[in-house]
């Protein structure tokens, strides 16, 4: 039982991680990469009356910041269920 | 009512407010005061950490900040908030499994080691001290502007309040005072802005009016804003890297980002909640409740300098007479943050690129005590030569300081009085807020981390709540002097905060996560190896104890990385000693790898 319980716990990690790793990559491409790195040629397009990277760099990345979190949060407690690793509702 | 009574009632009944939520929710034990019990709902714990967070400088600065970086503003935008991502992934939910009371406790009980959790409370005393002085000379800013009284009375009534709630009330007490500041500071920040970006753009949200066409028919408020500031000689307020280097900004973002998820004041706010899922979520809320300002303050920004540009130079854009000014132009130039000199002699005021005085002093004016000239304006003794700069249609004859934008907005675009006392009691909110939350983790990690597991470990509980107690009230006393005595260096050592917390901190809390063999040796080398290179970098070029050993310019600096996002190397350079270090070493004991096991689930 020991050892299932462990394995258990490592499966429960490594989903873990991967939902952390998914994340981030959203994390990274719509800050660093659409706001910084490749805000010259997003600067192109136009979406409303902003420029398309100008709006990543001062708007949109922070909405998809608040997106991830509660899909990360919402996701974990699902994993938490799926594990049988989440805390008693009770306090 | 006139203005000065308005102001005074509306802060007046903001403090009344405080002190009430101070008395009804005191504190009575040690987790009361350190972690507020852990009772704090998930939504409250968000709208406290977003207070908490947002400072003075958020309140006060940051508006005025990208009103005059344009693009660059982004960095500090996306910055201060992509922290909350990194920390609701990745700390928060296993800080909060910890369980215990401070962020030096998890590094001394995580890498089992006395050392590691006193260079931990170091650097949270470091950077907290820095961050609180920026507060109280917040709080002072605002009560000599708005309610005219010297700047040392403002920081007393100050200092008096949060001495009351932040002593009384422990974590209890700031949370809940938290909540209340929180929403005095969104409302007083927004109703500002949504009055004018209604007045421009005939839009009433400026998250959108950002991106709407201006009501007077003259196309898309960001193309005016580029057209507008282009002919007066500016840079284009939307093109990217006219002020900063992609790599600068890169870099200046990224530890930005992670110095926000290594600052101990935020990380004890995920102490507070009842569960490890509630840290996840309240995460969530805690960055709803700070993009609600973090949105608006871009459209401000734009909002602001248009106004100022359109107020100044007039409807023919060729300037108004000093006599013709409306009244808020010569209150903050009272105040100091503004000053005029007419280059061309015409009476008239006129804003464009270029220093309107000399750079001996940084382009800010020296005033001539308190004489007046011929139109009545403030004497300014260092004037520049009054060249015209490339571009511009005239010289440039004003001075307009970054803090006073947010705050003299309302008055700038005629809103009513009271806005305008509304924003002061926002300000006010903001600094206090940040405050008391600084306050505590300092006293905290003396009385907890120091005094009791340290000089004292048998001391009763009682006893360890008046040694808290005494250290907040200690505290609060040297933030109240540094406020005061703001040194020289004040300005230049925020980048110290966020560059220490994110080469510090932040990364051997991830790695006693993350990894189960990165052991003491190597968090200690890494936390030293990183606070010692960042402190000395920033030292060299900003000499913030000594003069700066070489000129800050881009040609200087490492990587073209400015002393603001050294912090970004830092990091790295810390999560490579500490691996280097731990693998050359033995690996920590079983029982601190089983602890690390037993964070990273929630049950149990």
């Amino acid at each position: 039982m020991k050892e299932d319980s462990t394995s258990f716990a490592k499966e429960y990690w490594q989903a873990n991680l991967r939902l952390i790793m998914g994340c981030l990559v959203v994390w990274f491409t719509v800050s660093f990469g659409f706001g910084i790195l490749l805000v010259e040629p997003l600067n192109q397009f136009q979406i409303g009356g902003y420029k398309l990277g100008f709006w990543f760099a001062q708007q949109g990345a922070i909405y998809t910041f608040v997106g991830l979190i509660f899909f990360y949060a919402h996701r974990m407690n699902k994993l938490d269920k799926k594990y049988g690793v989440a805390e008693e509702d009770d306090s | 009512m006139d203005l000065q009574t308005l102001t005074y009632s509306v802060v007046g009944a903001s403090f009344v407010l405080y002190i009430g939520i101070a008395i009804w929710s005191k504190a009575n034990s040690t987790s009361e005061f350190y972690v507020a019990g852990k009772h704090v709902h998930p939504i409250a714990n968000g709208m406290a950490t977003a207070a908490d967070w947002m400072s003075a400088a958020s309140f006060i600065s940051m508006a005025g900040l990208i009103a005059f970086l344009g693009y660059e503003g982004s960095m500090y935008l996306m910055g201060w908030t992509g922290g909350y991502v990194l920390l609701a992934m990745l700390l928060a939910p296993y800080l909060r499994k910890f369980g215990k009371f401070t962020v030096p406790e998890f590094i001394g009980d995580r890498y089992y080691s006395q050392t590691a959790r006193i260079v931990a409370v170091i650097c949270l005393i470091f950077i907290s001290f820095t961050y609180v002085a920026g507060q109280m000379r917040g709080v002072g800013i605002v009560f000599s502007r708005f309610l005219e009284v010297p700047v040392n009375v403002g920081l007393f009534i100050g200092m008096g309040i949060v001495f009351i709630y932040a002593v009384l009330g422990g974590m209890r007490g700031i949370t809940y005072t938290q909540v209340a500041q929180f929403c005095v500071l969104i409302f007083a920040y927004t109703v500002p802005a949504v009055f004018i970006a209604f007045q421009l753009t005939g839009n009433p949200f400026p998250q959108l009016a950002l991106g709407s066409e201006m009501s007077d028919g003259s196309g898309l408020l960001l193309d005016k804003m580029d057209t507008v500031l282009v002919d007066l000689g500016f840079t284009s307020y939307t093109e990217p890297f006219n002020d900063k280097s992609m790599i600068d900004v890169f870099a200046i973002t990224t530890a930005l980002m992670v110095g926000t998820a290594g600052l101990p004041h935020v990380l004890v706010r995920f102490f507070t909640v009842p569960k490890v899922r509630d840290a996840r979520r309240s995460a969530g809320w805690a960055l709803v409740f700070i993009a609600i300002l973090y949105t608006t303050a871009p459209a401000v920004g734009v909002l602001a300098r248009m106004n100022l540009v359109n107020t100044v130079n007039g409807p023919e854009g060729v300037g108004t007479a000093y006599s013709e000014i409306p009244g808020w132009f010569q209150t903050w130039e009272n105040s100091g943050l503004l000053g005029w000199f007419d280059h061309n002699g015409d009476g008239k005021i006129q804003y464009a690129a270029g220093n309107a005085f000399s750079s001996d002093n940084k382009g800010k004016p020296l005033f001539v005590g308190d004489e007046r000239g011929q139109f009545g304006e403030r004497l300014i003794s260092n004037p520049s030569k009054g060249e015209i700069a490339t571009g511009a249609p005239f010289a440039n004859e004003i001075y307009v300081d970054r803090d006073m934008m947010v705050l003299a907005n309302p008055e700038i675009a005629g809103l009513p009085n009271w806005v305008i006392a509304l924003i002061a009691a926002g300000g006010v909110a903001a600094a206090l807020s940040t405050a008391a939350g600084l306050l505590l983790v300092i006293s905290a990690s003396i009385s907890h981390d120091l005094l009791k597991s340290t000089f004292a470990p048998n001391i009763s509980e009682k006893s360890e709540l008046m040694a808290g107690r005494i250290a907040a009230a200690v505290a609060i006393g040297i933030a109240g002097y540094l406020g005061m005595h703001p040194p020289a260096f004040v300005a230049q050592v925020v980048a110290f905060a966020f560059g220490l917390a994110a080469s510090s901190l932040f990364p051997v809390i991830l790695l006693g996560i993350f990894s189960k063999r990165i052991n003491k040796w190597g968090a200690i080398s890494g936390m030293c190896v990183g606070l010692v290179f960042t402190s000395a970098y920033i030292i060299y070029f900003k000499g913030v104890f000594i003069e700066p050993m070489a000129v800050n310019t881009a040609d200087n600096w490492l990587f073209g990385i400015s002393p603001e996002g050294i912090g970004a190397i830092g990091m790295l350079l810390n999560f490579a000693v500490a691996f280097v270090v731990s693998y050359l070493t033995p690996e920590p004991p079983k029982e601190i790898q089983d602890m690390v096991e037993s964070i990273r689930v929630p049950q149990g």
